[in-house]
């Protein structure tokens, strides 16, 4: 870290500090929770982007996944559900993973040729209505179980903090799958591989209810140890008391305490994180990544195997964002499938990773937080552009009523001018590689 | 009797539609693969361009209708499609200048173009958003149907109709007189001629005087043209939404990979081969099941393979199977 990189973090911590001054502390707060987490998120994709050259833009989808596992993780189980068709559930799932690794397993015993072709064919069909059969019938009697409030199996019931390693696993698990089919072709390919990805994971969660509800959403997820509800605070003697020795009145207080006591878990993850980035990027795995990221002939040559390399920090960067995805959901409490848009969790962290320099981990962890505080301010900033041109027109003038109106949309029109001028003038980023 | 039937029921609801459909993603395949032959990249903000195109056409339209101006029976917007496919002409050249010629001129690797097009995809995204809104646009006119369900069952005296729509019609015809012009300006003007040979092999073309600027200004101009009219068919046949044209980024891509990048024959058979896959695993079968088994056999659910909500599956599981057994396609596309 030089002075200038200092400087540009102390510029970043004096932005939130003037949003707690100017707006609220509770703004602040929710920015800062948030740029923790969209930090861990620009951490993953620089692993990936930075040190490998990978392009992922189904960042979205591996964010999803970490929260489908808070979800599975923290929620209790429920036995009605279960013993009505959760092992019936459980069953089909074997059956179709047992399909398609039978199929695998004719495609590479066989000889080449119309009977293998034909085997794997008849494989392949027979299992899907076998799985159909014994799966739909469990789901069935899933969902119709209680659907107003549960109708979905629940999770294991265990501490909300132990999703966010789950939550890492689940994705290395589905980052491993489209890696293992994808790398080592063109690098397009990869692009594409995990745009289609995300949209079908998003797909999953917000029709299978019996996993997570699909669209009805699981709201009240439980809380870390050490962040009690605000509720708990505010009926607590003693907080209500300290509370107004800071001339706070209770209701504000708890819901900081509150906030504070995330921002204290993010910030130890990111720490975390961070310094096994560092490590990482020095260690001479780190070096070789990024030889292979420059010159993948000349790596080959020096007897590196590419493809297996790009697979490991391809899982290792999806498990980050897994790992923030969970984070994500708890800070939220609630999984809501239908809050997942592409251009908000994936194209987004790419404008943050782009922004604070690719391939240096200080860069995206400040860009991270500076593109998240600009995301947010930008709605107000042009809501306040767009009255101050319009102030000339008369109410009710259609032009004035539109332009108010489609102000929330300069957010994508900002990032996109944002990524354009720094790819076009300062392609390195704030906090360039070195 | 009850064949016939089955074969009617089958063609309103798999055979016309995926026509339909797949006419649309050919056409913008086709956009995505020409911009990778000849650019050498895979351009991210097609939807978006799609979108955009579309947005200008609909604004057009508008103004049209409000001035009285509709074209009979067929939609007002075929009447606004010249204009719009000028206007995004103009916007894509403009974006050119603006932003890919200095990358293209430095000679930066493929994935960087990808990232640059991301960002033009933002600002074409915020854009039609901030302009015509996010939500859904109507701007349908003219005859609905060229024969309407009822029509179809007097006509034959059938248990099951068959409609139609105008929409779906015109989809075909047009998709069929665009990719003929298509096809005689590739193989038979001088331009096409040294588009096809900047997309074989660049230097060669370079050295045999072929003005690099002058190829790529043309491609940009056909793929506005593409772009808004697979835009336009497919608002006219299903509705106008900007975040839709986004989605059906995967579909066209799969369509262009699976039928080999940079190969336009390929982008068409495989518009359709998606197309086709996708109606038809995610078309619940009882009704045609119940015409033609016997009643003792007929089928107690749909019928249906897949629910219409994992259709992105179906485009996602063809490319991942083309990916893995044929990685340049079904006709041999080009690879970096």
């Amino acid at each position: 870290m030089t002075r200038r990189d200092a400087l540009l973090f102390l510029f970043v911590g004096l932005l939130i500090l003037l949003t707690g001054f100017f707006q609220s502390w509770n703004t602040a707060l929710v920015i800062l929770n948030m740029g923790l987490i969209s930090a861990i998120l620009a951490l993953g994709v620089n692993l990936q982007w930075g040190l490998a050259g990978l392009f992922n833009v189904g960042i979205m989808g591996f964010v999803a996944l970490g929260g489908l596992a808070a979800v599975i993780t923290s929620m209790p189980a429920n036995g009605e559900e279960w013993s009505q068709g959760g092992f019936r559930v459980l069953a089909g799932l074997l059956l179709g993973a047992g399909t398609i690794l039978a199929a695998i397993m004719t495609f590479q015993r066989l000889p080449k040729g119309g009977t293998r072709t034909l085997s794997m064919l008849a494989i392949l069909i027979g299992g899907f209505f076998l799985f159909r059969y014994v799966f739909d019938g469990g789901v069935e009697a899933i969902e119709a179980v209680n659907p107003a409030s549960t109708g979905y199996l629940g999770g294991l019931g265990l501490p909300v903090l132990l999703a966010w390693p789950v939550g890492g696993l689940l994705a290395a698990g589905a980052a491993w799958v489209i890696g293992k089919t994808a790398l080592g072709l063109r690098s397009d390919y990869l692009a594409i591989a995990t745009l289609g990805i995300a949209e079908i994971i998003i797909s999953v969660m917000k029709n299978e209810e019996w996993l997570s509800r699909g669209v009805k959403n699981v709201v009240g997820l439980p809380r870390p140890i050490g962040v009690p509800r605000e509720v708990d605070l505010q009926s607590s003697a003693t907080f209500v008391e300290n509370a107004a020795k800071f001339g706070l009145d209770p209701a504000t207080a708890s819901t900081l305490y509150v906030k504070l006591g995330y921002a204290v878990f993010f910030t130890i993850v990111l720490l975390v994180l961070l310094w096994l980035s560092q490590m990482a990027l020095n260690s001479p795995w780190g070096r070789m990544m990024r030889a292979i990221r420059d010159n993948e002939v000349a790596a080959e040559a020096m007897g590196k195997d590419v493809t297996k390399r790009h697979l490991q920090i391809f899982i290792l960067g999806s498990a980050i964002c897994g790992i923030a995805g969970a984070m994500m959901t708890t800070l939220d409490g609630q999984l809501t499938p239908t809050s997942y848009q592409p251009l908000r969790y994936t194209f987004l962290i790419w404008v943050m990773v782009i922004v604070g320099g690719s391939g240096n981990n200080f860069g995206s962890v400040l860009g991270g937080f500076l593109i998240w505080i600009l995301w947010v301010q930008v709605e107000p900033i042009g809501l306040a552009f767009m009255t101050l041109i319009t102030a000339g027109m008369s109410d009710g003038y259609w032009l004035k009523d539109h332009l108010i109106e489609s102000a929330a949309h300069m957010r994508l029109l900002t990032m996109g001018v944002v990524l354009l001028l720094v790819l076009r003038f300062s392609p390195r980023g704030l906090i360039p590689e070195r | 009797m009850d064949f016939l039937n089955a074969i009617v029921a089958l063609a309103n609801f798999v055979i016309v539609p995926g026509m339909a459909y797949g006419a649309q993603l050919a056409l913008g395949a086709l956009g995505v693969t020409l911009i990778y032959g000849i650019l050498r990249f895979s351009n991210f903000a097609h939807g978006d361009t799609m979108a955009i195109g579309t947005m200008f056409v609909i604004l057009i339209t508008w103004g049209f209708q409000s001035a009285g101006i509709t074209f009979g029976p067929l939609p007002t917007a075929l009447l606004a499609l010249p204009f719009g496919i000028a206007l995004t002409g103009l916007l894509l050249i403009g974006t050119d200048k603006v932003v890919y010629q200095f990358y293209r001129q430095k000679k930066v690797k493929p994935v960087v173009m990808v990232m640059v097009s991301l960002g033009v995809m933002f600002i074409m995204n915020g854009l039609t958003r901030f302009i015509i809104g996010p939500g859904d646009q109507r701007f349908v006119d003219g005859e609905r149907f060229l024969i309407s369900a009822r029509e179809f069952k007097a006509m034959t005296g059938l248990k099951e109709g068959l409609a139609i729509k105008t929409s779906q019609g015109l989809t075909v015809v047009t998709a069929v007189i665009v990719v003929a012009i298509l096809f005689w300006f590739l193989n038979r003007t001088r331009t096409g001629k040294s588009m096809r040979a900047y997309s074989d092999n660049e230097d060669l073309a370079l050295l045999s005087g072929i003005n690099p600027e002058r190829v790529v200004l043309y491609t940009w101009l056909i793929v506005a043209a593409l772009a808004t009219v697979a835009g336009t068919l497919y608002g006219l046949d299903k509705s106008f939404k900007p975040f839709t044209y986004f989605q059906l980024l995967l579909p066209i891509f799969a369509a262009a990979i699976v039928g080999g990048l940079g190969n336009p024959l390929g982008a068409i058979a495989g518009g359709f081969v998606i197309a086709f896959s996708e109606v038809t695993i995610t078309y619940a079968f009882k009704k045609v099941a119940n015409y033609l088994l016997p009643e003792a056999l007929a089928p107690d659910g749909l019928a249906q393979l897949m629910s219409t909500d994992y259709k992105f599956a179906v485009s996602f599981s063809i490319l991942i199977i083309v990916l893995l057994f044929k990685p340049t396609g079904l006709f041999k596309g080009q690879s970096v």
